[in-house]
């Protein structure tokens, strides 16, 4: 019951980690990522990426401006321009 | 044959050289390092980028909507050489090989009956390119004023250079950047930039995917951002290579600086013998004269 996900950076990996569930600020609205998500690609806006380590827990915000979200049978990559944390 | 204090002069002229160089050596090799760490770290975003680009491309390649990006202009009349050079010396024949292998690129271009304008990153190029091609620059870009060029210069470069395209000024580009394989080589490569090469193999994975919004325009986005990490690895690579070549450089010019300094003090030791040499004999000379 995890998600593999991967925050990207041009500068350095920011993020590699097993979590629960990430909501992402889509261009077309926000969407929540659990394990197991249909194959999936967006364009993510400025905005801050929601990350739920564990079902419940309070997330953690990391703020990302410009860069894509892709979700594969591996899991969810981000790719941003700027990345905080 | 020079005199003694002359001598003693020299040597401590290479002296100061060599510790120059010495310093300066251990400091390429420190910043060769972190280089290419920084290197290292960007290596992921790239291959996702290229990842995402490649399975975005095989969908849209040959539909005649593909963005301006990819398709091209149709034309391929005329050229565009982005040249990536350091700002900084003394660092080998570094500078000079990237210039080569720019001039041997234009030289080719303008057999076939090409346009060739320059657009130059970094201070190193610009008078040997000036010299031989004076009206074809048509940009330069001054990374000199930041410590490290980051991803912000490869940026506003990206930015440029689609405005020009956009602006139609030219049709094709391609990227002469050192690429670094180690301390001791590092080759000058030409990669395409624009129009953006269609990736040539991508394995399908037959999973159906959604795109959001459609995959014109994610690729429409993407397309930019793409041509905007190339640049930032090829200023990567330069900075490494820059230290890498430096590094090794300036420990030949620290070697050569040693030889020197034992050559002249051979020199010096030999001519002061001869001094002490000839003061005896004419001691001993007077003394028999007595």
């Amino acid at each position: 019951m995890s998600l593999h996900f991967e925050l990207v950076t041009p500068a350095r990996l920011v993020r590699s980690e097993e979590v629960h569930m990430v909501v992402v600020p889509g261009t077309d609205g926000e969407f929540g990522v659990l394990e197991g998500h249909a194959p999936f690609m967006s364009t993510v806006k400025d905005g801050a990426i929601k990350l739920y380590r564990t079902a419940g827990a309070a997330p953690e915000e990391i703020q990302v401006q410009g860069g894509f979200a892709e979700v594969t049978a591996k899991g969810l990559t981000v790719l941003a321009e700027h990345a905080e944390g | 044959m020079a005199s003694l204090k002359e001598l003693k002069g020299r040597i401590n002229s290479v002296k100061s050289t060599q510790k120059i160089t010495k310093a300066k050596q251990m400091v390429a090799a420190a910043k060769l390092r972190k280089a290419q760490a920084a290197a290292e770290a960007a290596r992921p975003y790239a291959s996702r980028l290229a990842e995402v680009m490649g399975s975005l491309a095989a969908k849209v390649a040959g539909q005649d909507n593909a963005p301006l990006l990819m398709r091209g202009t149709g034309s391929t009349q005329r050229h565009l050489l982005v040249v990536v050079n350091t700002d900084k010396g003394l660092c080998g024949g570094l500078n000079s090989n990237i210039v080569k292998e720019a001039k041997a690129q234009a030289r080719a271009l303008a057999a076939e009956g090409k346009d060739v304008t320059f657009y130059l990153v970094g201070k190193k190029g610009r008078a040997p390119i000036r010299r031989d091609y004076p009206k074809a620059i048509a940009e330069n870009f001054d990374t000199s004023t930041v410590r490290t060029p980051g991803f912000d210069e490869a940026s506003k470069i990206a930015h440029q250079l689609l405005d020009m395209f956009e602006a139609g000024k030219f049709d094709v580009a391609h990227l002469v950047a050192p690429k670094f394989k180690s301390a001791l080589s590092q080759d000058p490569v030409t990669t395409q930039l624009i129009p953006v090469p269609a990736p040539t193999t991508q394995a399908d994975t037959g999973a159906v995917v959604e795109y959001e919004p459609g995959e014109e325009e994610i690729l429409e986005e993407l397309l930019p951002r793409y041509v905007t990490t190339q640049i930032f690895g090829a200023l990567l690579e330069r900075e490494a290579s820059e230290q890498g070549a430096s590094m090794t450089a300036m420990d030949n010019a620290t070697r050569n600086a040693g030889e020197l300094i034992n050559k002249l003090t051979i020199q010096y030791n030999r001519s002061r013998q001869a001094a002490i040499t000839t003061e005896l004999i004419e001691i001993i000379a007077g003394a028999e004269a007595l």
